[in-house]
């Protein structure tokens, strides 16, 4: 059984000029001490669905349809106070900005505390040496004494992993990372991922990494999802997405990155940019900017199809090229 | 050119030269707070004796890690800080020797700046036109209004947006879209010279792809010298020529972009590569880089790297190293300088 399925989700924002369709028939599983990163430009609802598996999704944004369950128990539809008690025992999360996901006015050890005294069953000293094990663990030298120091007397590095100790501290089976490196400068980011991959090998725990930044996922995830205007445009094996990508976006996503020691004179631009919520044309959503397009992509919405890889990737050429065969 | 450096004649003449610059802040609590506790002044030596030169038509990158001082450096040159020390000379003219506001006008219209975040550096409440025509009107470069409107749709054809985009406001496009307009605007008073301070941060990728295929293509075709500014460094791979490697105010080396990423010699030069994803997923194990980066208030004695270097001595704790040639690369490092570097 996969400890995360998600299926046909669907966010929705109602404002006053209409519904925003910001996530549209999104389907997906993670298993057990996995790690699927997912990648796509800012507005392609990447933060979303991690916001919609967590519950935290901002109001007036509601899940529209679709079902998210988590290890057989459906977490869509719980009322609030079901969810608190699933969120930071079984999903862990952990946000872009250290500084704004720690409370400045508190301690570092009565955050940890806090945390674990709600959803573990553990006396008040038992609590406090917990903490310090996990900060040691993620890698805070002389965790004891710092246990008492406030966000701010933290750098932006550390701060970044007491911020995974509380995600951790209740041995949680998934972690949803909104863009946990993005804040930080290379060196730190480097350390930073070397950590979470080896936290989440010795717990075994499932990671949602969600990222721009397509080096993250290539060093970190074990599966990737492209997303594009509210939907999975391509999900695979991340080997396979990077080298052999089957969507025309991912191919030329992955032609507009820089790579040190590839030398080419002009990168491969997809012009034009990800059209807004409000004006998301008919048909395949990457039409517009697509090299590839043919009649069908400006009338039918492609669904995820088979190809010849591990991906599966929502394109029409792949039908074709199944019915040819 | 009517001046230039016989040392690069092979690269075109040094359009900028900067020696010894250095800018310092104070950054010390209000005379009163400090005489009551008896604190002495607190400077932050944001840039501390810089010294590099850029040639005509190429793009010189400096890349570190934030709070390295690489924005300040960009603030200098064009002038929006005043240098606590050192010099900067463009095109043989010392801009700390041009006093006259005329002298001065001429001068600064040959370099514009292009900035980070184009949703903060456009007026929203000026149409793109007026925005792009600023500098014209600044330095007086047309007669008419006529002309000003012909070179305003001209400017944005040239950055791939439409001469009748000049009627919108900012608000009305992408993040890659007002980058162009902010590039328009830098080009619109003809310089020679662009500081760029990550012109391409706040943006997605497919569409930094567009801005810098298009930085490129109007380097070729207008002759223009970048000095680019940047944290990620395949992105300064894929544009520089030559790359200045910062860390804590200083330069801790300079060499051609592919000197520096087959052969970095200054061991923060070869810890920031290291750090960057391997995108070709060859799985090779990356040595952990260890520490952050100290406090630029306090920085360590001697060289401020040497807490994190694996080849710090008792030398590199006393002493501050200069800049000095190894090879084809210029190095501050004294495990360089004495061979103990590998």
């Amino acid at each position: 059984m996969s400890l995360l399925e998600v299926k046909n989700l669907r966010v929705e924002f109602p404002t006053r000029r209409g519904t925003l369709l910001a996530i549209d028939d999104v389907s997906f599983t993670i298993e057990p001490g996995e790690v699927l990163g997912v990648v796509g430009e800012s507005g392609a609802g990447k933060s979303l669905t991690g916001a919609a598996i967590i519950g935290l999704l901002e109001p007036p944004g509601r899940v529209a349809a679709g079902e998210i369950w988590l290890e057989g128990e459906r977490i869509d539809n719980l009322d609030y106070e079901d969810m608190r008690k699933i969120r930071g025992k079984k999903i862990g999360a952990i946000f872009q900005d250290p500084l704004t996901s720690l409370n400045p006015l508190y301690t570092v050890g009565k955050q940890l505390t806090e945390t674990i005294l709600v959803h573990m069953d553990m006396t008040v000293k038992q609590v406090k040496t917990r903490a310090i094990e996990l900060l040691e663990e993620v890698g805070i030298p002389a965790a004891a004494k710092r246990i008492d120091s406030y966000p701010h007397e933290f750098s932006g590095g550390m701060r970044q992993r007491v911020v995974i100790a509380l995600a951790l501290c209740a041995n949680p089976k998934l972690i949803v990372a909104d863009e946990p490196t993005t804040a930080l400068d290379v060196s730190i980011q480097a350390q930073i991922i070397a950590l979470l991959k080896r936290l989440c090998k010795d717990h075994k725990t499932a990671v949602m990494l969600i990222t721009h930044d397509m080096g993250v996922i290539a060093e970190t995830a074990d599966r990737v999802a492209v997303m594009y205007a509210g939907r999975i445009a391509e999900i695979g094996d991340v080997r396979d997405v990077i080298k052999h990508a089957k969507h025309p976006y991912t191919h030329g996503l992955m032609g507009s990155i820089p790579v040190v020691g590839h030398d080419v004179d002009v990168l491969q631009q997809i012009d034009g940019s990800m059209p807004r919520l409000n004006e998301i044309p008919q048909g395949c959503a990457f039409n517009p900017r697509c090299p590839e397009t043919t009649e069908r992509c400006f009338v039918e919405r492609p669904d995820l199809m088979k190809t010849e890889g591990s991906n599966m990737a929502a394109c029409w050429k792949f039908d074709m090229e199944r019915a040819n065969a | 050119m009517p001046e230039g450096n016989p040392q690069s004649a092979a690269a075109g003449p040094a359009v900028l030269e900067v020696r010894d610059l250095a800018k310092h802040f104070d950054v010390s609590k209000p005379w009163l707070a400090r005489v009551l506790e008896n604190q002495p002044k607190q400077i932050l030596k944001a840039v501390d004796g810089l010294s590099f030169e850029i040639n005509k038509g190429e793009t010189f990158s400096l890349v570190g890690e934030s709070g390295c001082g690489k924005s300040t450096v960009a603030k200098l040159i064009v002038g929006l800080h005043r240098p606590s020390r050192g010099e900067i000379i463009f095109d043989g003219i010392n801009l700390s020797n041009v006093t006259d506001k005329k002298e001065a006008n001429a001068v600064r219209r040959r370099w514009q700046m292009i900035f980070q975040d184009p949703y903060a550096s456009l007026n929203p409440r000026w149409r793109v036109r007026d925005i792009v025509s600023e500098p014209i009107r600044v330095f007086k470069l047309a007669r008419s209004s006529e002309e000003i409107r012909d070179r305003v749709g001209e400017l944005l054809t040239q950055v791939g947006l439409s001469p009748a985009d000049g009627d919108k406001f900012p608000h009305e496009f992408s993040g890659g879209q007002r980058q162009r307009i902010s590039i328009a605007r830098a080009l619109s008073s003809e310089p020679e010279f662009l500081v760029c301070d990550e012109p391409t941060s706040a943006l997605d990728v497919s569409v930094q792809a567009q801005i810098l295929n298009l930085m490129k293509d109007l380097q070729r075709r207008l002759g223009l010298t970048y000095l680019f500014i940047s944290h990620n460094l395949a992105v300064v791979y894929h544009v520089s020529d030559k790359i200045g490697v910062m860390y804590l105010g200083r330069l801790c080396e300079i060499a051609t972009a592919s000197d520096l990423f087959k052969n970095p010699k200054h061991p923060y030069t070869r810890l920031l590569l290291n750090a960057i994803p391997d995108m070709d997923m060859t799985g090779k194990a990356r040595l952990p880089v260890q520490g952050e980066v100290p406090n630029p208030i306090d920085p360590p004695n001697g060289c401020s790297f040497h807490p994190r270097c694996p080849f710090a001595n008792e030398r590199c704790r006393q002493e501050s190293p200069q800049l000095q040639k190894s090879g084809d690369t210029i190095v501050a490092c004294h495990a360089v300088e004495e061979n103990r570097s590998s």
